[in-house]
C-alpha cells in the first residue's frame, strides 16, 4: 500500500502542475487571444504589461507538469510525447514566438506591428494545440507493449480541432475577466463586453464536449450515467451552473475581482470532471497511474525534495504577484 | 526517399542544443555578474554601478529569454523524439531534471520579474537579495543538467534489469565519476565565455571613446576574472581528459587521433584521420608528448582506436579537430590574460591600444570553445545514449516516421533562423546604444513614472531601439 500512497501523491503533484499551469499560463494566453481586438494601441500596451512581470513564470509550470510527468511516469512520458509529436511542436513554435514578442515589441517600430501578430498568432495557436492534445489523449493512444503504436497524424479527429477551439474561448475568457481585474476606463468596459459573450460561448462549448466524451468510450459514460454516480456526481455539473450564473451576476454588477475568481472556478471544476472521467486510467484507453508509476525508490527521492521546494515556490510566487499588484495603466508613456 | 528517422532527430538533437547551450553558456557568468554589480551598487552608492547593473540586466533579460523558450523545446524533444531513452533513463535522470525545473527556474523567472521591473516596487536590499537568488538559480540549474548528462557518460547508482534502470544508490548517480570534472570545466567555461564579452564590449567602448567609466570596470573586472580563470581552465580541463580516459578510452583515442596507442605515444598536432584506411593522413607529430601529458609518464600507455571493435568506436574525423579547436582556444585566453597582466603593470589597461581591438575580436570565442568542447564530448559518447549499455541507435521513438522529423527539422530551422536572427540584432543594437547615464544626484529624486514605463528589458527609459521607418 506504501506504493500506491506515493503513486497517489504523485498523481496529485502532476495534476497541481498541469492545473496550474493552465489556469496561469490560460489568462496570459486569452490575453494574446483578445489582444488584436483591443479597444486601442495603449490598451495593448497595458494588456502585454498586465502580464510582463509574471509570464515566463506561468509558462515554468508546464515544464514541472512535463518534468513530473517523466519523472514520476516515465512510461507516460515516452507514449504520450511521440503521439502528440506535430500537435507539440505546433505548440513549441508559438510558444517561441509569442515569448519572443514580449522582449522584442516594444522597442521594435518599423517591425512592430510583426511582433504584435507573433504575440496573437502564437498566442493562438499555442492554446489551440493544447487543445488538440487534451481531446486527442482523451480519445485514446494506440499502445503496443511499452510504446506509442499508431501513426503520425492519429491525433488529427474532429474532436480533438473541437476541443481546440473550446479551449481558445476558455482561455479568452480567463484573460477577459483578469484584464477586469487589473485594468480601469476603456479597456475594462471592452472586457465586461466581451467577457460575457465569451462566457456564452464557453458554456455551449464545455456542454458539448462533456457531452461528446461519454461517447468516446463506455467506460466514461458507465462512469458519469451509472445508477449511484449519477447522483454522486450530479454536484459537478450543478456546480457548473451555479458559477456561470455567478459569473454572470457579477459581470452584470461591474465586480472586479469576482469574475475572475468565477472563472478560475470553471476552469478546475472542468478540471474535476475530466479527472473524474478517467481515474485510475493515466493513458486512455489502457494504461493507468499504477502501471505508469516509477519504482518506489524514484518517488521517494524527489518527494522528499518536493515536500520543502512545492510550498517554498507557492510562497514567493504570491511575493512575486503581490509586488507587481495593483492596476495596471497606460495614461502616459509610450507611443 | 528514405528518411532516416534516427539520423534526423539526431542531427534535430544536435541542432536545438547547439542553440540551446549558447544562452546559458553567457547567462550563468552575467547573472553572477549583475550580482557582484548590484552588491557594489548597495555598499557604494554609486550611480555607476546601478547604471551598469541594469544595462546589463537588459542584455541578460533577452538571452535568459531565447534560453528558457529553446530549453523547453529540449525538455520535449526527450520524450517526442526518444522515447526509448525516457523509459529505459526515466526512473534514473526524471527526477535530476525535475529538480532543476523546482530548484533552478522557478527561483530564476521568479526572481528575474523583480529584477528587472521591481527596483521601485522593492526594497534595494530585496532588489539585491533578487539579483543573486537569479545567479543562484542559473548556477543550481547547471548542476542538475550536468549531474544528469555525465550520467550518460558514466553510469553509476544504477543497475538494467528488464531494459531498464532502477536506482540502488541516488548520491552515486548525483555524484557519478565524471560530474565533478564535468561540471568544473563547465561552469570555468561559462564564466570565461562571459568575460570575453564583457572584456569585448568595454573594449568596444574605450576604442570609440564612449561610456569611459562603464567600460574601464568592466574592462578590469573582467580581465581579472580571465587572468584567474584561463590557466585553472587548462588545469580542469587536463583533469577532466584523465577522467575520461580512466572511463572513455576510445573517446580519448579518436580525439588524440591515435589508432595504435600504446607507450611514447606521440602528440599529434595535425592530422587527417580517415576512417576507411585506419590511420592519419598529412601527420605532424612531437614524439612521446601525448604519453606525458595524459600519463604523467613519458612511458605510459595510452589507448588506441584500433583496440575497439569497429561498431564500439566514435568518430575521430570530427573529434580530433573539434577537440584542437578547443584547446587552440584555451592557449589563446590564457595568451590575453597574460598580455593583460602586463598591460596593468605598466599601467597603459586603459589606453586605446591594439590590445582592445583583440578583446573585441576575442568575443565570440568563449561560445565557439564551448560547442567544440560539447562536440567533443557528445560525439565522443557515440555509438552510446549510455555509455557502454545503452546504444544511440535503440534510444530513438520507433513509431516516428522520417516525414514527420523532417518536418519538425525544416520547421525548428526556419523558426530559429528569424527568431535568433531578431534577437540578436536586438542585442547588438542594445550594446551600440550602451548604458544609460545616470548621476548620483539623479537617483536622490524618487521615480515618479512608476508603472507607466513599458514593463520589458527592452522597454528601459530611452528611445526606440530600431530606426523609424
Amino acid at each position: 500500500m506504501e506504493g500506491s500512497l506515493l503513486t497517489l501523491a504523485w498523481v496529485a503533484i502532476v495534476g497541481f502542475a498541469v492545473f496550474m499551469y493552465v489556469l496561469m499560463d490560460g489568462f496570459d494566453l486569452g490575453i494574446g487571444i483578445l489582444y488584436p481586438f483591443a479597444p486601442s494601441e495603449e490598451a495593448r500596451d497595458v494588456m502585454m504589461n498586465s502580464v510582463a512581470p509574471v509570464w515566463d513564470f506561468n509558462e515554468t509550470w508546464l515544464i514541472l507538469g512535463g518534468a513530473g510527468l517523466f519523472a514520476a511516469f516515465p512510461i507516460a512520458y515516452a507514449i504520450v510525447l511521440p503521439a502528440m509529436y506535430l500537435p507539440l511542436l505546433l505548440m513549441l513554435i508559438a510558444l517561441i514566438f509569442r515569448g519572443v514578442a514580449f522582449e522584442f515589441r516594444f522597442k521594435a517600430r518599423s517591425s512592430r506591428h510583426l511582433w504584435n501578430k507573433a504575440f496573437f498568432l502564437g498566442s493562438l495557436l499555442a492554446t489551440f494545440a493544447q487543445g488538440v492534445v487534451l481531446g486527442s489523449f482523451l480519445q485514446g493512444i494506440e499502445v503496443e507493449g511499452r510504446n506509442f503504436a499508431g501513426t503520425m497524424l492519429d491525433w488529427l479527429t474532429p474532436f480533438s480541432l473541437f476541443c481546440g477551439v473550446a479551449l481558445i474561448a476558455g482561455y479568452a475568457l480567463l484573460g477577459s475577466t483578469w484584464l477586469i481585474w487589473r485594468t480601469i476606463g476603456i479597456l475594462q468596459d471592452w472586457c465586461f463586453r466581451v467577457a460575457r459573450r465569451l462566457l456564452i460561448v464557453v458554456l455551449v462549448l464545455v456542454a458539448a464536449v462533456s457531452l461528446w466524451t461519454p461517447f468516446l468510450d463506455a467506460s466514461i459514460a458507465t462512469r458519469w450515467f451509472s445508477v449511484p454516480n449519477i447522483l454522486l456526481l450530479s454536484p459537478v455539473p450543478l456546480m457548473v451552473g451555479f458559477l456561470a450564473f455567478g459569473l454572470w451576476r457579477a459581470l452584470d454588477e461591474g465586480r472586479e475581482v469576482l469574475p475572475f475568481a468565477f472563472a478560475m472556478g470553471l476552469f478546475a471544476l472542468s478540471y474535476l470532471g475530466l479527472a473524474i472521467s478517467l481515474w485510475p486510467v493515466l493513458i486512455p484507453p489502457g494504461i493507468t497511474v499504477w502501471q505508469a508509476a516509477a519504482p518506489p525508490e524514484t518517488q521517494v527521492f524527489l518527494l522528499i525534495g518536493m515536500a520543502f521546494l512545492i510550498p517554498t515556490i507557492l510562497v514567493y510566487t504570491a511575493y512575486s504577484y503581490w509586488v507587481f499588484r495593483g492596476k495596471v495603466t497606460g495614461a502616459i508613456g509610450y507611443h | 526517399m528514405d528518411l532516416d528517422p534516427l539520423l534526423l532527430s539526431r542531427i534535430q538533437f544536435a541542432f536545438v542544443i547547439s542553440f540551446h547551450i549558447l544562452f546559458p553558456s553567457f547567462t550563468v557568468g552575467l547573472a553572477c555578474w549583475i550580482a557582484v554589480l548590484e552588491a557594489r551598487w548597495l555598499m557604494t552608492g554609486k550611480a555607476l554601478y546601478r547604471s551598469l547593473s541594469e544595462f546589463w540586466t537588459r542584455i541578460f533579460a533577452i538571452s535568459f529569454g531565447m534560453g528558457v523558450v529553446s530549453g523547453i523545446v529540449m525538455t520535449y524533444q526527450f520524450g517526442t523524439n526518444w522515447s526509448r531513452w525516457s523509459d529505459i533513463v526515466g526512473n534514473v535522470l526524471g527526477p535530476l531534471i525535475q529538480y532543476e525545473v523546482v530548484t533552478a527556474f522557478f527561483l530564476e523567472a521568479a526572481f528575474l520579474g523583480i529584477l528587472l521591473f521591481g527596483r521601485d516596487r522593492v526594497p534595494r536590499g530585496v532588489h539585491f537579495l533578487a539579483a543573486v537568488l537569479v545567479a543562484t538559480g542559473t548556477v543550481i540549474s547547471s548542476f542538475w543538467i550536468l549531474s544528469a548528462n555525465s550520467w550518460m557518460h558514466t553510469p553509476a547508482g544504477a543497475e538494467l534489469r528488464d531494459g531498464r534502470f532502477f536506482v540502488t544508490d541516488w548520491w552515486a548517480v548525483v555524484f557519478n565519476p565524471s560530474f565533478p570534472y564535468r561540471l568544473a570545466h563547465m561552469l570555468t567555461a561559462m564564466f570565461l565565455t562571459t568575460g570575453f564579452v564583457v572584456a569585448g564590449i568595454s573594449a568596444f567602448y574605450l576604442l570609440r571613446n564612449r561610456f569611459l567609466d562603464h567600460a574601464r570596470v568592466g574592462l578590469s573586472m573582467s580581465l581579472a576574472l580571465i587572468t584567474v580563470l584561463a590557466p585553472l581552465q587548462i588545469f580542469l580541463g587536463d583533469l577532466h581528459g584523465l577522467n575520461t580516459l580512466e572511463h572513455q578510452p576510445a573517446k580519448i583515442a579518436a580525439m588524440e587521433g591515435h589508432w595504435e596507442g600504446g607507450a611514447r605515444a606521440p602528440l599529434i598536432l595535425f592530422a587527417i584521420p580517415d576512417n576507411e584506411a585506419e590511420a592519419n593522413h598529412a601527420e605532424i607529430a612531437i614524439p612521446a608528448l601525448s604519453s606525458l601529458i595524459l600519463t604523467h609518464d613519458w612511458d605510459g600507455v595510452v589507448p588506441g582506436l584500433k583496440s575497439f571493435p569497429v561498431a564500439d568506436r566514435p568518430n575521430p574525423e570530427i573529434l580530433f579537430w573539434t577537440f584542437r579547436i578547443m584547446v587552440g582556444i584555451g592557449m589563446v585566453m590564457l595568451a590575453v590574460a597574460l598580455i593583460h597582466l602586463v598591460q596593468r603593470v605598466r599601467g597603459k589597461l586603459y589606453s586605446p591600444h591594439w590590445f582592445h581591438k583583440v578583446l573585441v575580436g576575442c568575443m565570440p570565442l568563449g561560445f565557439v570553445a564551448i560547442l567544440a568542447g560539447w562536440f567533443t564530448t557528445e560525439i565522443g559518447r557515440q555509438p552510446w545514449v549510455v555509455y557502454g549499455m545503452i546504444r544511440t541507435a535503440d534510444a530513438v521513438t520507433p513509431a516516428l516516421t522520417g516525414g514527420a522529423v523532417l518536418t519538425s527539422l525544416i520547421v525548428f530551422m526556419a523558426v530559429y533562423t528569424v527568431i535568433y536572427g531578431a534577437g540578436t540584432y536586438y542585442l547588438f543594437r542594445l550594446l551600440t546604444i550602451g548604458p544609460a547615464r545616470l548621476n548620483d544626484e539623479d537617483l536622490e529624486v524618487p521615480a515618479v513614472a512608476q508603472g507607466h514605463q513599458p514593463k520589458r528589458p527592452l522597454s528601459m527609459p530611452g528611445e526606440s531601439i530600431e530606426p523609424a521607418e
